[in-house]
C-alpha cells in the first residue's frame, strides 16, 4: 500500500464511525411513537408532509423508517435529487455540444439521463468524446491537460453550484466554458406549496442545502405560506426527530422554522460561500424536469463571466438531434407525477420492469438521489406491517 | 426459464446479454440465471439421494454405498492477490473447504490445485502463495493431492488464476433448501469483513488497519456445530459473493420460506459498517470467507451458538433471524428503526472480490 493517502482516508473513516452513534434503535422508538401520537392528536387523515431531498429519501428508505410512520402521515417524497430535475433541454444542450466536436465533462450520473431524444452516453456511443469527473475543479484539471474545448456540464443545487462558482473565480484556463443547469431549491418550495394536489402541511428542509444558506432563509416562506419548516440531517435519529418536530408544528398551527440539524446548519450559514455563489450566479426562471416553471429556480452565469459561458461561447445546434426519435417508452414514465409528490413509484408501470437501474427510462431511476432507484435498491415499500 | 428470459430480453429487463457481463460472475440473480440457462442446459439425471448441478447447492453429494461421496469445485480470482488478512493462496483451500463443509462434509479427504499463471509473475509472490495455502491445508487438515500448472502469455491473464477441487465423505448431508417456518437463523461470526478489506486495500483507501478479510476454513467449526445440534441444523450456506443477502435469498427461495433478518442482531465491526457507509456499499451485500449461515430448529438455536462460541472462529456468533411462512423468497429486514425488503444484490458492486 502506498503511503501517500492515509491521513485523509483514515481521518474519514474514524468520522464515519463517530456517525454510527447517531443510530441508537431505543431513541428512535420514542421517537417514533412521539410521531405517532401528534399525528393522532392532529385528528386529520392524511397529514401531508415533504422532504424535498434524496438524501432524506434514501435515509428513510434505508432504514426503512416509512414502516413506522403513523397511516394518517403522509411523508412525500418532493424534488430533491439534483439529477431528476434537470430538464430534457439541458441535457439536450450537453448532447449537442457533445455532438458538435466539444470535450463534455459532467457528474457520472448525468451520462445516463435522457434528453428529449439521446443521452450523454448515448452521444458516446455515437463517436462524441464525454468524461466523467467528480468535481467541478476535476473538470478544469481535465482542460489543463489537453488544447481541446472542454465544457463542464454543471448540475446540481447550492451544495455544488458553491463548487462551480469557485472555479470559476479561480482563473480557469482558456479553453474551460461552464453549462449551468444548476438549481436552487427555495423556489421550488413555492412551487410545490402552492400546488393544490399535494396539500402540504409542513416541509423537512434539506440540512446539507442549508448548511450554505443558513435556515433564516425559510423565515419569509413559511410566514407567507402559513407553513412550518424544519431543518433536518441525514441520520435516521436526525429525520424522526425532524418529523417529530414538524408532526408538533402542524399541530399546532404553527408556521416556524425550527432548525433540528444545530451540529451543522446556522441561522446565517456560510457567508463566504453565499457570497461566491452569487457573484457567479443570478437566479433566473426556467424549467425543472416534471415540475413545470419556476420563478428564479435556475442558476445561470452573471455577465462579467460571459468568457466562461458555454452558452454564449458556442452555437447550440439542437436541430442537430432531431433525426433520432425517442423512446415510446418515456411516454408511460411518471418521474414529473413522482418529483412533485404526486405519485409514487408503485403507481408507475414500469417500475421494476422496464425500468431498472441498468436500463433506466426516467431519470428517477438514474441517481442514487432518485427516488424510483432508491426504491429499486431498498425493495421498495410494501406493506410490512402485519408481519 | 428459457422463455422467461426470451421475453425479459424483448421488454429490455435483459439478464442475460449477448456477451457475458461482469455482474454475471458476481453472485446474484444475474450469475444464476447464466449458470442456468448455459451451464444447466442438458445436465445429467442423478438418483434421488444424490444432489447433482440442478440443485445449485454448494457442492455435489453422491450416495455411494453407505454414504455420500461430496465433491466441490471453485476458481479463485481476486484483485488484489495479497490483502489485509489473507491471499489468494489462502482464499483457494479455504473457499473449496468450506463449501464441503456446507454440505455437511467437514472432513476433507483429499483437494486438487489447478494454477494458471501469466508469464512474468513474480516468483517470490508464487512462493508465498504456495505457503499460505500450504498452512490453510494444515489448518483444515485438508491435503492437496494432485495438481496442473500452465502458464499463459503476458496480457492473455491477470496475474495468477487458482482452481480448487475438494472431495469428503460423509453420513449426512446438509441442504441449502431445508428452512422451515419457525426455524432460527444464524451466522457463525462478523459479517462484511472479507468484501469491505479488498475494496478498500484495492480503493487504496489505507483504511486496512481495522478492515482484515475473515478468510479462514470452517470445517472444525462447523463438524462441533453438527456434533452439538445435529439434527436439528436443517439448512446451511456460505455467504460468499452477493454476501449474507444474497445467501438467504437463495436459501429463501429454494426452502419457500419468508425470512425475518434483524439487522441489530447481525454482527458487523464498526470499522466495515463505516467502511460500507463511505462506499456506499451495504456490508449484508459483500462476501465473507470464513463464515457460515445456518438453519436451525427454534428450541437448539441457543445451544448452537452457546457451541459457536466457544470455538476460536465462531465467538461472534448469533441468532440474526427467523423463517416466516409469509413472503416466501423475500427477506424483510428490520433495520431497528423500521422494516423493509431486503433487496437481492445484482452483483457486487465491484468485481473479482473472491
Amino acid at each position: 500500500m502506498p503511503d501517500a493517502l492515509p491521513t485523509a482516508a483514515e481521518s474519514r473513516l474514524d468520522s464515519a464511525i463517530r456517525q454510527l452513534k447517531f443510530r441508537d434503535p431505543e431513541t428512535a422508538r420514542k421517537l417514533a411513537g412521539t410521531i405517532a401520537r401528534v399525528t393522532k392528536e392532529i385528528g386529520r387523515s392524511p397529514v401531508s408532509v415533504m422532504h424535498v431531498c434524496g438524501s432524506h429519501e434514501q435515509a428513510i428508505a434505508k432504514f426503512g423508517l416509512r414502516a413506522t410512520f403513523p397511516k394518517d402521515l403522509n411523508v412525500i417524497m418532493g424534488p430533491g435529487c439534483p439529477v431528476c430535475i434537470t430538464d430534457m433541454p439541458e441535457v439536450d444542450e450537453g448532447v449537442a455540444l457533445a455532438r458538435q466536436g466539444l470535450l463534455i465533462a459532467s457528474y457520472g450520473d448525468m451520462l445516463k439521463v435522457r434528453g428529449t431524444v439521446q443521452s450523454l452516453n448515448d452521444a458516446q456511443a455515437d463517436g462524441a468524446d464525454v468524461a466523467v469527473v467528480y468535481s467541478a475543479s476535476q473538470a478544469v484539471e481535465l482542460a489543463r491537460s489537453t488544447d481541446r474545448e472542454v465544457v463542464f456540464f454543471a448540475t446540481g443545487f447550492e451544495t455544488t453550484a458553491v463548487a462551480t462558482a469557485a472555479v470559476i473565480r479561480s482563473n480557469p484556463p482558456k479553453n474551460f466554458s461552464v453549462l449551468s443547469a444548476h438549481k436552487y431549491i427555495p423556489p421550488v418550495m413555492e412551487i410545490v406549496a402552492e400546488m393544490p394536489e399535494n396539500r402540504v402541511e409542513g416541509f423537512l428542509a434539506a440540512g446539507h442545502a442549508a448548511t450554505i444558506t443558513g435556515w433564516g432563509i425559510f423565515e419569509a416562506f413559511a410566514e407567507k405560506h402559513r407553513l412550518p419548516v424544519v431543518v433536518a440531517g441525514f441520520e435516521p435519529l436526525d429525520i424522526l426527530a425532524g418529523l417529530a418536530r414538524l408532526v408538533e408544528l402542524v399541530r399546532d398551527r404553527e408556521p416556524a422554522v425550527v432548525n433540528m440539524f444545530p451540529r451543522c446548519v446556522t441561522k446565517e450559514g456560510n457567508r463566504r460561500a453565499q457570497e461566491e455563489l452569487w457573484s457567479v450566479f443570478r437566479p433566473v426562471g426556467g424549467r425543472w424536469r416534471g415540475i413545470a416553471h419556476v420563478p428564479n429556480g435556475n442558476l445561470r452565469l452573471r455577465d462579467e463571466w460571459a468568457h466562461l459561458d458555454a452558452r454564449r461561447r458556442f452555437p447550440i445546434d439542437l436541430a442537430s438531434l432531431w433525426d433520432y426519435a425517442p423512446s415510446a417508452l418515456t411516454a408511460d414514465c411518471i418521474c414529473g407525477d413522482i418529483m412533485s409528490g404526486i405519485a409514487s413509484p408503485s403507481n408507475c408501470k414500469l417500475f421494476g420492469k422496464e425500468c431498472v437501474p441498468d436500463t433506466p427510462v426516467g431519470a428517477c431511476m438514474v441517481s442514487s438521489e432518485g427516488t424510483c432507484k432508491i426504491w429499486h435498491q431498498y425493495g421498495g415499500h410494501p406493506d410490512l406491517g402485519a408481519l | 426459464m428459457t422463455a422467461n428470459l426470451a421475453g425479459s430480453r424483448r421488454t429490455g429487463l435483459a439478464l442475460l446479454e449477448e456477451r457475458v457481463t461482469l455482474k454475471q460472475g458476481a453472485g446474484g440473480r444475474a450469475m444464476r440465471a447464466l449458470i442456468e440457462d448455459i451451464f444447466l442446459d442438458g445436465a445429467p439425471e442423478l438418483s434421488p439421494k444424490d444432489v447433482g448441478p440442478l440443485a445449485m447447492d454448494d457442492g455435489a453429494a453422491l450416495w455411494i454405498g453407505d454414504r455420500w461421496v461430496v465433491v466441490t469445485t471453485d476458481s479463485h480470482v481476486v484483485h488484489p492477490i495479497f490483502f489485509p488478512g489473507g491471499d489468494i493462496g489462502r482464499l483457494s483451500i479455504c473457499g473449496t473447504v468450506n463449501d464441503l463443509a456446507m454440505m455437511g462434509a467437514t472432513d476433507v479427504l483429499a483437494l486438487t490445485c489447478g494454477a494458471i499463471l501469466e508469464e512474468g509473475f513474480p516468483r517470490t509472490d508464487l512462493e508465498r502463495v504456495r505457503a499460505s495455502m500450504a498452512e490453510a491445508c494444515r489448518e483444515s487438515g485438508a491435503p492437496i493431492v494432485t495438481g496442473d500448472t500452465k502458464v499463459m502469455g503476458r496480457g492473455e491473464i491477470d496475474g495468477i488464476v487458482l482452481n480448487t477441487t475438494g472431495v469428503a465423505v460423509t453420513n449426512r448431508i446438509v441442504r441449502d433448501c431445508g428452512l422451515r417456518p419457525g426455524d432460527r437463523i444464524v451466522v457463525t461470526g462478523a459479517i462484511g469483513d472479507h468484501g469491505l478489506a479488498i475494496m478498500a486495500a484495492r480503493h487504496q483507501l489505507a483504511l486496512e488497519g481495522d478492515l482484515r478479510s475473515d478468510v479462514a476454513p470452517i470445517n472444525g467449526l462447523i463438524r462441533a456445530a453438527l456434533e452439538s445440534a445435529g439434527e436439528s441444523i436443517v439448512a446451511m450456506k456460505d455467504p460468499t459473493r452477493g454476501g449474507l443477502s444474497s445467501a438467504l435469498h437463495e436459501m429463501a427461495d429454494k426452502s419457500r420460506v419468508g425470512i425475518l433478518l434483524e439487522e441489530t442482531r447481525v454482527p458487523v465491526h464498526d470499522a466495515v459498517r463505516a467502511a460500507g457507509d463511505l462506499l456506499g456499499i451495504d456490508p449484508l451485500h459483500v462476501a465473507n470467507e470464513g463464515k457460515a449461515v445456518i438453519g436451525v430448529a427454534p428450541e437448539a438455536a441457543e445451544l448452537l451458538v452457546e457451541t459457536l462460541r466457544a470455538h476460536p472462529l465462531g465467538r461472534e456468533a448469533a441468532i440474526v433471524g427467523t423463517c416466516l411462512a409469509e413472503r416466501p423468497g423475500q427477506i424483510v429486514l428490520d433495520t431497528g428503526f423500521g422494516r423493509r425488503l431486503l433487496a437481492e444484490p445484482e452483483g457486487e458492486p465491484l468485481p473479482r472480490i473472491c
